[in-house]
């Protein structure tokens, strides 16, 4: 059947599942928004205040749902808004597709109104981008990079549409998803010289790792964001359990591993536990899964798992000795590897090596007056009162460090953080996302004051789309993360840090139309949260709880970058 | 050998021949700081495939990570960082000398004929030198030919083969475990 270029693009996103879509309309996607006025009982779109929080609500949809995100966003402006959320996903290695649309063909290359060279722009920060100028190749676009986005290492791609081609008509034929790789682009990248090579089996190479381990009477597991996008927490415990060996998990591998479990010693690297750092430094084999050691897990390289045999589990080659020298790697969907790797292994006991790993503290505690709320006791709250499969979505600072040390997590999806590129403001999109693809879920936001002011525009979307989001605003009246860093290594010459300004997030709150209220103590949290609660089943209605924290609390422990893991500077 | 020391790699690069491929692959380079000291870019005999030939000045360690970036992306289809010792490298060279007068004509002439170049255009005050060979050969010429007046020169970029059956297409474990991770199904 013939169809304009928009409306065969609304049938793509409908061959792919989709049913949600995040985005800001403007001049050249405007056919793209007609079409989806038509289409709009098949496809839900969400509008927020800014394409940022569009990108961040599309991502943190993907994370937790595992689905593929989609957003759109006109030229220009809106695409340049974009990139933060793209980069976000590209680091993170999170499956988003983002659409946008190009000025006319007569006016590309022209320096129109409106016109930015979306492809060149977001090169460095797909998985891969594609300018479509002809309509014929418009649905076979869209089907690989669907496709693309969620194989191999899942990643963000970006198809700019020249605004020409979305009112152009052409044929479009149906095609089931599972036949996708038969047609156009996918068929053409099916049939490379690459294709034709069956995927790798890595039989031998874990046979390898089943000698190395047990000949190891010290191992050690990093579970990294890979077990999180492989969805292999099971497979991972059942692992953990075999060999009977200590985990530390990263900030991407929250979820990958119960946060409870008694194996777990907590995060590694610069704010990392006693427990995980010590634990790393005394291994003799460290088998990281889906971990790509960046450089805030392993601090000082050459001293890294010094007394250790490394072993890298990851589906992408290139990560293997891009940043630590490993002895022996394994390439594979993690889930996959581990499912084989379990059933070679037998039952091992490494009592006296927990005992050693476990004698260290896999949790920072802090000084309690009774008077002001700690770090600790905002989140010990919070996970008492709060349904145990909560989502939490943080934004960038101390308190995404707290909410990662000291909340637990027990399946993938649950923590949603940039950890890669460590975009402020990336929380309460994410949250936004995270409550439309959980409708049933309770979503908590972790913020700070600073990273809060970024992106606070976004609560009227929460408000419009009636989410039930509940933010958790670690208020400290500074940026605490680089004020950290001031206090320790900059002598407290607290430039630029020190956030004594507006607004007053209660009145804020209300008059985004969410419940608004500023706590001081547990005890006042525990009333706030439990409302905030009720409030969330009973109304559907948001809310901001605005903590007072103390500007000296630091993240603890810490290790400097470039020192060894073990060479904290606080407990 | 030590791999900390810095010279010349020359890395060989099969990819789709598409828009925004190069761009895609010089990016790499740009990412890194790194000067590309010689390019060339042409189809293969496969029309859908392209071969870049790269030369960059860097140590062991580091050319062998941008391979690895390289592989990465998508349309690359393989990459092989190529043996000095193994590998025959060729570029050609054109150079517009000027020939005021007949004595420095003859020169420039006897200097083509010595590197068994070719005069491939001649006027009345100048004649353009086609010469194809490696770096040094090409190097050595160019400073022969000082004395004379050089108008213009350009170069095509080292193109380079391995020596023997060996090629860039070799089907290896980690060609494979490359592959593995760039599966759209």
């Amino acid at each position: 059947m013939k169809l304009k270029g928009s409306d065969i693009m609304m049938e793509c996103l409908l061959e792919q599942g989709v049913d949600t879509v995040f985005g800001y309309p403007g001049g050249t996607v405007i056919n793209l928004y007609d079409s989806l006025y038509k289409y709009s009982d098949k496809i839900n779109h969400v509008l927020t205040a800014h394409e940022q929080g569009a990108s961040h609500a599309a991502d943190g949809y993907a994370r937790s749902t595992g689905k593929v995100g989609v957003c759109i966003a006109t030229s220009g402006p809106g695409a340049t808004n974009l990139t933060t959320g793209i980069a976000t996903a590209f680091m993170d290695s999170s499956p988003v597709v983002f659409f946008s649309c190009n000025v006319g063909e007569n006016f590309i290359g022209k320096d129109s109104f409106q016109e930015c060279d979306t492809v060149g722009v977001t090169m460095p920060i797909t998985k891969c981008n594609y300018l479509v100028t002809d309509i014929d190749d418009l649905a076979s676009i869209i089907r690989a990079a669907f496709a693309m986005a969620r194989s191999g290492r899942p990643g963000p791609v970006v198809i700019d549409i020249l605004t020409d081609v979305t009112k152009a008509e052409a044929e479009y034929e149906y095609i089931p998803l599972e036949e996708h790789y038969k047609y156009g682009k996918l068929a053409t990248l099916m049939k490379r010289p690459t294709h034709n090579l069956k995927p790798h089996e890595p039989e031998g190479d874990i046979d390898k790792l089943v000698d190395m381990i047990n000949e190891s009477s010290k191992p050690m597991i990093i579970c990294g964001g890979g077990v999180v996008r492989a969805r292999a927490h099971e497979e991972m415990r059942t692992f953990a359990n075999l060999i009977d060996s200590p985990v530390a998990i990263t900030v991407m591998g929250g979820g990958g591993f119960n946060g409870l479990d008694p194996l777990t010693t907590g995060m590694i690297g610069m704010h990392g536990s006693q427990a995980s750092n010590m634990g790393i430094d005394s291994c003799d084999l460290l088998i990281a899964v889906g971990c790509r050691f960046a450089e805030r897990v392993t601090l000082d390289v050459d001293q890294f798992a010094r007394n250790a045999k490394i072993v890298q589990i990851d589906i992408d080659r290139s990560e293997i000795d891009k940043n630590v020298k490993t002895d022996h790697h394994i390439i594979g969907d993690c889930k996959r590897v581990l499912e084989i790797l379990n059933k070679k292994l037998e039952q091992q006991d490494h009592s006296k090596w927990k005992e050693y790993v476990f004698s260290f503290p896999t949790e920072t505690k802090y000084e309690e007056d009774g008077e002001t709320l700690t770090p600790k006791q905002v989140s010990d709250v919070a996970s008492e009162v709060l349904p145990e499969d909560t989502i939490v979505a943080t934004d960038v600072g101390q308190h995404q460090m707290w909410a990662i040390q000291h909340f637990h997590y027990s399946y993938p999806g649950q923590l949603l953080t940039s950890g890669g590129f460590g975009a402020m403001g990336f929380g309460l999109g994410a949250a936004i996302g995270a409550q439309i693809g959980n409708p049933d879920k309770v979503v908590l936001h972790v913020t700070g004051d600073g990273s809060f002011r970024m992106n606070c525009n976004e609560l009227c979307t929460e408000e419009y789309y009636n989410l039930p989001i509940i933010t958790l605003l670690y208020n400290n009246g500074a940026l605490g993360m680089v004020r950290q860093w001031q206090s320790l290594m900059y002598d407290k010459r607290y430039s630029q840090t020190t956030l004594d300004r507006g607004p007053d997030f209660v009145k804020l709150a209300e008059a985004y139309g969410v419940s608004g209220i500023r706590v001081h103590t547990k005890e006042e949290l525990k009333l706030a949260l439990e409302a905030a609660l009720k409030d969330v089943k009973e109304n559907r209605k948001g809310c901001v709880i605005d903590c007072a924290i103390h500007a000296n609390e630091l993240v603890r422990p810490m290790v400097p970058g470039g020192k060894s893991i073990t060479s904290f500077i606080v407990d | 050998m030590d791999n900390s020391i810095k010279r010349i790699h020359t890395l060989a690069v099969l990819v789709d021949n598409e828009a925004g491929v190069l761009s895609q692959v010089s990016r790499m380079f740009t990412r890194k700081g790194y000067n590309i000291e010689s390019l060339a870019v042409g189809v293969t005999h496969d029309p859908t495939i392209s071969r870049i030939t790269i030369e960059v000045h860097t140590d062991y360690e580091r050319a062998c990570l941008l391979c690895n970036q390289l592989r990465k992306l998508l349309p690359v289809h393989s990459v092989k960082l190529l043996n000095n010792d193994n590998s025959i490298k060729r570029e050609l060279l054109l150079i517009k000398v000027a020939t005021p007068d007949i004595a420095t004509r003859n020169e420039a002439v006897q200097i083509a004929n010595i590197f068994r170049a070719n005069i491939i255009d001649v006027s009345k005050e100048s004649i353009t030198i086609a010469v194809v060979g490696d770096n040094d050969k090409n190097a050595a010429i160019e400073s022969l030919l000082d004395n004379c007046t050089i108008l213009e020169l350009v170069r095509t970029g080292i193109v380079a083969l391995e020596r023997g059956m060996n090629t860039i297409d070799e089907d290896t474990k980690e060609k494979g475990e490359f592959d593995y991770g760039k599966n759209v199904l």
